[in-house]
């Protein structure tokens, strides 16, 4: 049977594929919970067409990161995701119950009128806000730990909530609020793009402000996580990202106010990912924060190495097809269904 | 009030995967068949292959996007309620669902995008590919899970380390385990007749109410092709796969055949009351020797009954016993309308018998009720075990509390028959207002409402 492991550091490589996978979800299905977010406070009727018209060809695509995400977890570090996916039941369950009734709201609110019209716009806001929200709770609670008995969770039902996992919920609300209200810019124009410039500039706003309460709790959280970011040498190679971030935050202010189309949306994703880097510079090397590392909860070297393989073969080619059908449905969207 | 977590996660999870196989079900045979008909489309150049076209892509997209999000819902199950079997066989099945993942789901995914909206996007052949591509999609995500669930059936390829934990020894025997091939053949095929029925059905109420009869020719007709040359398969297949599971899973064919006692020369009960307490099944209807005939083509063949295992070792029968012959009666009755549609085929009057066309619409869910019903034999039949005599169901489950998992299948129940309810409006609304002519390239539902690239200068 094929073994990478004596040639690659095959828990790392698969760390790597899923951070991957989970953080193209994070963008991609982030840009369309965020419509689903602004939903309700767009200014027409045709410019919600426009919006859900905008994403109904790739919120299909988007949200099969997330089952990457979790399958993936659950074949790479299947101690992880016996571990994780436990302790976080509820929230879990909430969360695929807001996806439900967003992912069915695409099909039925074209075929209805009237109230059902309308009961399927508040299932798609209502939907994404909460499948946003226990997704921030999610990541709040993961990078808070888990408590651990043996190969098993050994905490209660309710250690993920709290105050900072409650923070981390609004503060995601906000984040997506703002990758969706820039890609609105660049996918709509008119009345349309100019309410999603505004809602952007507000989105901005308070994911500032939310960055930087993250930025001051997190190296409070445990020592560990003070110890990564607050000694030296560490603070030295660590600085260009809170730096990074804040340019960031300028340029994409002033790029809103110059009433550019797609550069918000990229300054966005870049935003995002500075955060993700933030993230994973503190998680570093844990998969069950401060309990299991990568190395303790990696799959058979085996499995890792098939799993690679095709990894490796296939992520190129779907990424490719997944450009393919961006660019099929490029341009601006317009307002007619059905 | 002390909730069994165990029993109530078991009862969640076969609630919603009953929940979700429904739309796979019929995404695996509708892809297949609307490429079909767009290659007759292309082929001929008739309008009319294309409005039915149009019609059924709406009822598969209403129908793939529920199947997709409950189909989420079952990969994080897999984690919340049976973190013990994750731990231990990630190892050994994660590979395959990751192996669909990337094969399956981000194939039909995109390629559905285009399917759906982007008729005046691509060229008439690449959205013909973009059918055929989610149509290979669905048959492949078909070939990973069932893969997976026939693993857990017969597991080969493995090795169990000294920390309970499985580890795999071949890829092959792991995939290609030794159920795999019946299990994945009995399936596709039952997709694809659930399909059949469910268009064919559809199909004659449009012939009854004398609506769009064109369309309803091609429904009908193609779906009794289908029952007159698919149907006898399906059987023969089904019978590999009995014959397989008495190989294999002794204990789940003695609940099917409601046999306690080893016997040689067992008969087949058609109809009968398996009693738990008494260790007997009251025979009403019986064959003899047919069980023997069939699962080891020796009239005086021995059959192992359940007392063969100990209590806590046999699967619940009478659920068992009953969903075999609901499934079974099901697969007579679609031979029959098959041979019926052959006899009126022959007398020219295939889309004229009013009675037929009452038949063939009764006959429209029968393909999901015989699915669910093959389903129960299989899971409810390889209990107590998860993994086939090596791993206890019990062993499998979360730490979580009964009270939750209670509460989280209450939220389940609910909302999957608000959503189940709505969607089967929507399907009919659709069924309802039946094909529309198609006018002009640029028909509104193929774009979507997105406007062409080029609106982009023009416009501003």
């Amino acid at each position: 049977m094929l073994d990478f492991s004596p040639l690659l550091d095959l828990p790392l490589i698969s760390g790597g594929v899923i951070a991957a996978a989970i953080f193209l979800y994070v963008l991609l299905d982030g840009f369309d919970l965020g419509v689903g977010i602004l939903f309700p406070f767009a200014p027409s009727e045709d410019c919600r067409n426009k919006m859900m018209n905008s994403i109904a060809p790739f919120w299909d695509g988007n949200e099969t990161w997330l089952v990457l995400g979790g399958g993936g977890l659950f074949a790479t570090f299947p101690l992880a995701y016996a571990i994780l996916l436990p302790a976080f039941y509820i929230p879990i369950i909430l969360m695929l119950l807001g996806l439900i009734f967003r992912g069915v709201a695409f099909e039925f609110r074209f075929k209805s009128k009237g109230k059902m019209h309308t009961l399927w716009d508040y299932s798609f806001h209502f939907g994404s806000l909460a499948a946003a929200f226990f997704q921030g709770v999610l990541l709040g609670a993961f990078v808070e730990g888990v408590a651990v008995k043996g190969r098993a969770f050994g905490g209660g039902s309710f250690d993920w909530l709290n105050a900072f996992s409650l923070m981390t919920g609004i503060a995601l609300i906000f984040g997506y609020a703002l990758l969706g209200s820039t890609w609105t810019i660049l996918k709509t124009d008119a009345k349309t793009q100019e309410w999603a410039r505004k809602s952007a500039l507000y989105s901005l706003l308070y994911v500032a402000l939310f960055m930087g309460l993250v930025c001051l709790w997190v190296p409070f959280l445990n020592d560990k996580l003070f110890v990564r970011w607050f000694t030296f040498p560490n603070l030295a190679y660590l600085c260009p990202i809170p730096l990074l971030t804040v340019v960031t935050f300028i340029s994409l202010y002033k790029s809103l106010a110059k009433k550019q189309e797609a550069q918000p949306f990229i300054l966005a994703i870049l935003l995002f990912s500075l955060g993700y880097l933030g993230l994973m510079v503190s998680l570093w090397p844990w998969i069950v924060p401060y309990q299991i590392s990568l190395w303790q909860a990696a799959a058979n070297p085996k499995s890792l190495s098939l799993i690679l393989i095709g990894v490796f073969f296939l992520l190129p080619i779907t990424l490719g097809y997944t450009a393919y059908s961006y660019y099929v449905f490029r341009g601006k969207s317009g307002h007619h269904y059905e | 009030m002390d909730l069994d977590p165990i029993l109530l996660s078991r009862i969640q999870f076969a609630f919603t995967i009953s929940f979700h196989i429904i739309f796979p079900a019929l995404t695996i045979g509708l892809s297949s068949w609307l490429a079909v008909v767009e290659g007759l489309w292309l082929i001929t150049g008739h309008k009319v292959y294309q409005e039915v076209y149009k019609l059924w892509v709406k009822i598969f997209a209403v129908t793939f996007a529920m199947g997709v999000v409950s189909g989420v819902v079952m990969s994080y199950q897999l984690g919340t309620n049976w973190s013990g079997f994750s731990d231990s066989i990630g190892s050994v099945l994660g590979p395959l669902f990751a192996f669909e993942v990337l094969t399956a789901f981000f194939l039909e995914a995109s390629f559905l995008g285009i399917m759906l909206f982007g008729w005046d996007r691509v060229t008439r052949g690449m959205h013909f590919a973009s059918t055929v591509i989610v149509a290979l999609g669905t048959v492949t995500s078909a070939f990973w899970i069932l893969s997976a669930n026939s693993w857990m059936q017969t597991p080969a390829g493995y090795e169990i380390s000294n920390t309970l934990l499985f580890q795999p020894t071949s890829w092959m025997e792991i995939i290609f385990n030794p159920s795999f091939p019946y299990r994945l053949l009995h399936m596709v095929i039952a997709a694809y007749l659930t399909t059949a029925f469910f268009v064919g059905g559809i199909g004659s109420w449009y012939l009854l109410k004398k609506r769009n009869l064109p369309h309803a020719r091609i429904m009908v007709g193609m779906a009794m092709l289908m029952a007159v040359f698919v149907t006898p398969v399906q059987i023969l297949v089904g019978d590999l796969h009995g014959v397989n599971t008495f190989t294999y899973q002794p204990a789940k064919v003695a609940a099917i055949e409601g046999l306690w006692e080893t016997q040689k020369g067992a008969p087949a009960i058609l109809l009968g009351w398996p009693d738990k307490t008494e260790e007997k099944t009251k025979s009403l209807l019986e064959i003899p020797k047919l069980t023997s005939l069939l699962l080891t083509h020796d009239p005086e063949g021995e059959v192992k009954g359940l007392k063969e295992w100990p209590k806590e070792e046999r699967p619940p029968v009478a659920i068992v016993f009953w969903s075999f012959r609901v499934m079974v009666g099901i697969g007579l009755l679609m031979l029959a309308t098959g041979l019926m549609a052959i006899y009126l085929h022959f007398r020219k009057k295939l889309f004229d018998k009013k009675w037929f066309q009452r038949w063939c619409l009764a006959m429209t869910p029968s393909g999901f009720i015989a699915v669910l019903a093959g389903w129960f034999v299989t899971e409810i039949g390889r209990q107590p075990y998860i993994v086939y005599g090596l791993m206890r169901t019990a062993q499998a489950a979360s730490p979580v509390m009964g009270r939750h998992v209670l509460l989280s299948l209450v939220a389940f129940v609910v909302v999957y028959t608000f959503i189940f309810g709505a969607g089967l409006y929507y399907i009919a609304k659709l069924i309802k207002k039946g094909p529309q002519p198609f006018l002009k390239q640029d028909d509104i539902y193929g774009s979507h409402g997105l406007n062409p690239p080029v609106l982009r200068y023009s416009d501003a």
